[in-house]
């Protein structure tokens, strides 16, 4: 037990640290000229020599490579995760407003995608070959082949802009205070975007649960269930959601970085405050900085679903338990 | 449902009837069969591309479509026809008996087992005529009977739930269980087990234990020994020599002609998805006392012969 922890600690050192080199890697090579991005072209066109060398440093464009991210990573060990030029703020702080949005967002649409997908997936397998099957599986391609970000702009047009039931943007009312935003208020601003992340989740989900459903109803022991007497509902009943358990764990929390990905568009288009937007705006800005701090929070919380997943097993399969360490 | 009537319930074992000869262990429980299946057909619907003379046309159950489809480039006329695994296959088991169905790996054995115990896919057409016990049966007076009267032994431990305990999944009555745990020689902590944690042994006996919860009269057994060593084979055979002896029937499926004659009463020599030969064990002795030609082929082909052939096959 006490290896498995260490081993997982060391593992998770290697991932953040090759993380936030590849990171820097990117941002170097990026073509993007952060004093130009950030300044604007006009601004840029008349701005005089020592004001452009000013910001080149304050930028730090000039200094290598190799040596910004020794300066980062020093200061990362002592807990300093630096200052985000772009937002003009500690990264710490920008990534604390910005996850709780994100999380929130992110949770909503793990949860619906994962219970819709499981279920479709289930009842499709079962099902195989009849009209519901092949009523799920369209739907499933269709989605599976639609881009996110196409889906949400689809969907804020007609209930947004058309239906006018939901709001077209934000993550709360325009121009209310801090102090007057309602749970509601935020409930209102994430159903939209939330729904459109989960109904892109459902068609994966729901495509690998019905695969490993197939399997299942055919295998040796559905069929023996059946030979001593059970129908098929019952011997899938019986037999067959015990062993759709452990895929289905592995397929929920390998879909957290799919969902992660997918709402990095979803909030673009929904303009919502959250990580992937201000991902895109750090990695569109040359925000070194406040994009490593963002790559490192969405590394180690898909890690953490992956991890979650293993646990999972080892208390779920009596194979992995019995036999002992397994990881 | 009509009780078939049995033409006559006493003859001699020489007799032949119903296209099979007895061997001396064979009863005419009730004046009928234990199991009679007579002309079973099955086969499954397929797609055919080229517009074709229409085959004859076996099926009764299954109605011969013919659908047009029109694809992007071309116009084909599809045609569901039927493709035959098993062909007019006959076999009869009798109580007191074991009889062995001996055929080729592959050659549709599983698909005979299948058909009796009526698991049907929802493309499997099936066609002919089942009685147990007497009585005529249809898919689903064969679904209430399997498990209960009529009870499976699969070949390998794949065929238990790898996630559920032992105990749980035989599952019915506790007493019973421990009854057969101890006549087979199980402990009671086999109950907590999983299955891979099993002995090939074990699991061979749980897998039987399993399949006689029920109290069967009719075993199904498909290649119940492949896996085995010769030791554990020859426990599983007395095992069914056992059951067979209490009144009960045994239908054991193998490919194995060397076993089959070793344990069964008679054989039922399976080719092509048919049985071309019923006949009892003794018949073995001398290939003039088969009459097909595969099964005197078969006789040949036994180690301790000559390997000769004779004639096509």
């Amino acid at each position: 037990m006490a290896s498995l922890v260490a081993r997982n600690i060391v593992k998770f050192i290697v991932l953040m640290f090759a993380v936030s080199v590849v990171t820097f890697v990117l941002v170097g090579i990026s073509p993007i000229d952060p004093v130009q991005a950030n300044v604007g072209q006009s601004a840029y066109a008349s701005m005089s020599e020592d004001q452009r060398a000013d910001l080149a440093r304050y930028w730090g464009t000039g200094t290598p490579l190799f040596e910004r991210y020794i300066n980062w990573a020093s200061a990362f060990i002592q807990g300093d995760m630096g200052t985000s030029l772009r937002f003009n703020a500690p990264v710490s702080e920008v990534l604390v407003n910005r996850s709780f949005n994100t999380l929130a967002l992110m949770a909503l649409a793990w949860v619906l995608s994962g219970i819709f997908g499981l279920a479709m997936g289930i009842v499709a397998g079962i099902k195989q070959g009849t009209l519901i099957d092949r009523i799920i599986k369209g739907y499933c391609f269709v989605l599976a082949s639609t881009p996110t970000f196409w889906l949400a702009l689809i969907v804020l047009m007609v209930f947004a802009v058309w239906l006018g039931w939901f709001p077209i943007g934000f993550s709360a009312p325009i121009g209310k205070s801090a102090a007057d935003i309602t749970i509601f208020d935020l409930l209102h601003h994430i159903i939209l975007p939330a729904l459109t992340l989960s109904v892109v989740g459902v068609a994966n989900v729901a495509l690998h649960t019905r695969e490993k459903t197939i399997d299942i109803m055919e295998s040796d022991y559905i069929r023996f269930a059946q030979a001593r007497g059970m129908s098929r509902l019952q011997a899938a009943r019986k037999h067959g959601l015990r062993n759709l358990a452990l895929p289905a764990i592995s397929l929920q929390f390998a879909s957290i970085s799919e969902i992660f990905g997918g709402s990095v568009l979803v909030e673009q288009v929904f303009s919502y405050p959250g990580l992937g937007q201000a991902a895109v705006n750090a990695g569109v800005g040359s925000d070194v900085a406040l994009l490593v701090g963002i790559t490192l929070v969405s590394a180690a919380i898909v890690f953490g679903g992956n991890l979650i997943a293993n646990i999972l097993y080892r208390v779920i399969d009596p194979r992995i338990k019995r036999r002992g360490d397994a990881l | 449902m009509d009780t078939q009537q049995h033409l006559s319930s006493v003859h001699t074992h020489e007799e032949a009837h119903h296209g099979h000869t007895h061997a001396s262990v064979s009863h005419h429980a009730g004046g009928h069969h234990l199991l009679q299946v007579e002309n079973l057909c099955v086969g499954f619907q397929m797609y055919e591309t080229l517009p074709q003379q229409s085959s004859p046309a076996k099926g009764i159950a299954c109605k011969e479509k013919q659908t047009k489809r029109f694809g992007f480039f071309s116009r084909t006329t599809t045609r569901q026809t039927m493709q035959w695994v098993i062909d007019h296959l006959s076999l009869s088991v009798h109580t007191g008996e074991i009889l062995a169905v001996v055929g080729a790996s592959g050659s549709g054995k599983t698909l005979l087992a299948d058909a009796i115990m009526g698991l049907y896919d929802t493309n499997t057409c099936v066609e002919g005529v089942i009685y147990y016990d007497g009585v005529k049966q249809d898919a689903s007076s064969l679904t209430a009977l399997r498990g209960s009267e009529i009870a499976f032994v699969p070949q390998s431990v794949k065929s238990l739930d790898p996630l559920m305990k032992i105990g749980k999944q035989i599952g019915g009555d506790p007493a019973r269980r421990a009854e057969l745990f101890e006549r087979y020689s199980l402990s009671t902590d086999v109950e907590g087990l999983y299955p891979f944690e099993l002995s090939g042994g074990m699991a061979r006996r749980v897998l039987l234990c399993t399949a006689l919860m029920g109290n069967p009269r009719l075993i199904i057994a498909d290649e119940p020994t492949p896996g085995l060593d010769l030791e554990l084979a020859v426990q599983a055979m007395k095992d069914f020599r056992t059951f067979a002896d209490e009144g009960k029937g045994v239908l054991l499926i193998t490919h194995d002609i060397e076993l089959a004659l070793r344990v069964a009463d008679r054989v039922a020599v399976f080719k092509d998805g048919t049985v071309v030969e019923e006949t009892a064990v003794a018949n073995f002795a001398a290939p003039h006392l088969l009459n097909h030609p595969f099964s005197r082929a078969l006789w040949h082909a036994l180690p301790e012969h000559d390997f000769s052939f004779e004639g096509e096959l």
